[in-house]
């Protein structure tokens, strides 16, 4: 295992990535893209098993990865180059004409490390439930991992993948939620309250984990550590993962209003002076 | 007119029935979801001969294509299958990022498609699915014309690396097809050499079709039949081929006008070969509670209808 010092860094250099990314195009989702660094850097580097240099769709005998919330395409393409799914200077297409690394995540154009398209809410649970059925037919005992946004599951096709999920017990798959209670229009709490999140989910049959500190790389590991020991216990598992929107920026942070907007030129130099260059920026 | 026969009359859903029943024996990747509709769709020998690989999704379409596409990455083939409405208007975004986008393996298998579904009138009688799947990119669309054919398809679309929209229905109708005969996915099979007009019908409406030219024929009039059971990709060459012959034509669907099968021929004759169209289809309406034979004749999807609209074209050469 990396060591935590290590991970940090990582995390440092990936927030650099995204912020420059989105502000290269004057587009981009940078606020939930630095919210979830921790966690992409956690799963990618401590917790799955995986090969990046060896990336097939099948991805028999590997852990699956699905980013059913595909906007923080940021965080993602980062995460991916810097463990070796695709050269680093890729990062700078993003977004551009004839990029592999379009606005949200596709396997259109053969981006390794990307199973299924998403940006259109709510459809990642149930394809990341397709994907740990077919492991089970396979007896493949490797374990299937998603990400979702809270302001996501107002989408009801969570709610049937949920039911599903719990009344077939898949439980080689672990998901989380970005519960960082902001939107684009504003608190979560404020456009459609989700209610007891936790209640709802075990309501429904799932073992529920919180991890109030999803910024800190060493609770987001313990935590996918725990859920991975409820795998083939006959319960889907979800983990809440209270995060900040924008962590890492200090203008961004306490506020939805960088859910979906570029830093311009000022704003990237300030971004830029909080965040040191851990690895080489590409 | 060559003439056809039937021993019997059969539902196309049956022949779904069978094809995946034969699929699950042949094809240990073959696997098979449904949301609640399992007796209507045929698939319960499937169910019972494979429950391992048969999923009760229940009433969740949204839910059961996402689980279809992920089910694909580790190498199975998911079927699908419940109601045409249900199978693409209610879950076309769901298909359309997760499924069509991603290039996923799934075959979309839709029954109960159009008027003929009958009684349950048209909040279940789709006429728009097969333009709302053609506009896809790379969805292929079936609709065959009987029960071997739907049977062959089925098979058929399994060996093929891509989704498919397979349409078929819910009525009885004469099962003509030789039962051997070969499936291609986008090959039209020509069913009457003629001279005078070319008729190009699809799934129920192609027995109307041999009705039709066996009418015209009493007429003196000498018609060319063509099936087209595979809407995308349209069998062009054959198309072509005909009118070029006849110099005119008619579309027969049961489906709406806008959006089926008559548009894609004269987007395809209007670019290659100016050729006068008439459409027998829906005209910009919904359907209604009836049985299937009333509902046909009132939407102008009859034999009649097409013998009529085969004597309108010819003037206009």
């Amino acid at each position: 295992m990396a060591n935590i010092d290590e991970l940090k860094r990582l995390s440092t250099q990936v927030r650099r990535d995204i912020v420059r990314m989105v502000h290269a195009v004057a587009s981009g989702h940078p606020g939930g893209s630095l919210g979830c660094v921790e966690y992409f850097v956690a799963l990618y580097k401590v917790i799955m098993k995986h090969d990046p240099k060896n990336f097939t769709m099948d991805g028999k005998n590997d852990d699956l990865f699905f980013l059913s919330n595909g906007h923080i395409s940021p965080v993602f393409y980062s995460v991916l180059a810097r463990t070796g799914y695709f050269p680093v200077d890729e990062l700078n297409t993003f977004r551009k004409l004839n990029s592999r690394l379009q606005g949200h995540p596709t396997t259109h154009e053969g981006l390794p490390g990307v199973r299924i398209a998403s940006g259109s809410l709510g459809q990642g649970m149930s394809v990341a439930i397709g994907a740990a059925l077919a492991k089970k037919l396979n007896k493949d005992n490797t374990i299937v991992y998603t990400l979702h946004g809270d302001g996501e599951l107002q989408e009801g096709q969570i709610w049937e993948a949920a039911m599903y999920a719990a009344a077939y017990k898949v439980d080689n798959m672990i998901c989380t939620v970005d519960y960082n209670g902001r939107q684009i229009d504003g608190d979560v709490e404020n456009v459609l309250s989700l209610g007891n999140l936790k209640a709802k989910f075990e309501a429904f049959g799932w073992t529920v984990l919180e991890n109030q500190k999803g910024n800190d790389i060493e609770s987001v590991i313990s935590h996918l550590e725990k859920a991975k020991t409820f795998v083939g216990k006959g319960k889907p598992i979800m983990i809440l993962m209270n995060t900040e929107m924008g962590m890492g920026i200090d203008y961004m942070m306490g506020t939805h209003k960088w859910h979906g907007s570029a830093p311009n030129d000022d704003q990237l130099a300030k971004a830029l002076l909080q965040i040191e260059e851990t690895e080489k920026d590409y | 007119m060559k003439k056809y026969t039937f021993t019997e009359k059969k539902d196309t859903r049956s022949g779904f029935g069978a094809g995946l029943s034969e699929l699950g024996k042949s094809n240990p990747n073959v696997v098979a979801l449904c949301a609640d509709l399992t007796g209507s769709l045929k698939m319960d020998a499937f169910q019972k001969e494979h429950p391992d690989r048969f999923f009760q999704i229940g009433i969740a379409e949204a839910n059961m294509m996402g689980i279809a596409a992920g089910l694909t990455i580790g190498g199975k083939i998911p079927f699908t299958g419940t109601f045409a409405n249900f199978s693409t208007g209610r879950v076309y975004d769901q298909i359309r990022q997760s499924i069509a986008y991603s290039g996923k393996n799934v075959k979309i298998c839709a029954s109960h498609a159009g008027l003929t579904l009958g009684e349950d009138g048209a909040t279940h009688q789709i006429l728009e699915d097969i333009g709302l799947m053609k506009m896809l990119p790379h969805m292929v669309v079936i609709n065959p014309c009987d029960y071997n054919q739907t049977k062959a398809a089925t098979i058929a679309i399994a060996d093929y690396n891509g989704p498919v929209y397979l349409r078929f229905g819910r009525p009885t109708i004469p099962n003509f097809t030789p039962a051997d005969q070969k499936f291609e996915i986008g090959k039209a099979v020509m069913l009457n050499e003629g001279t005078d007009v070319t008729i190009i019908a699809t799934g129920h409406l192609v027995w109307k079709a041999i009705e039709a030219g066996e009418a015209l024929a009493t007429k003196g009039i000498s018609a060319e039949i063509i099936n087209i059971h595979t809407i995308k990709p349209l069998d062009t060459e054959a198309i072509l081929k005909s009118v070029l012959k006849t110099k005119c034509v008619v579309t027969a669907e049961e489906h709406q006008m806008n959006g089926g099968l008559g548009d894609s021929v004269a987007q395809f004759l209007s670019r290659n070969n100016p050729t006068p169209q008439e459409f027998v289809a829906v005209n910009d309406s919904f359907g209604e509670s009836g049985t299937p034979d009333e509902l046909m004749k009132k939407y102008g999807l009859d034999s009649a209808d097409i013998v009529n609209a085969a004597e309108k074209v010819m003037k206009r050469k």
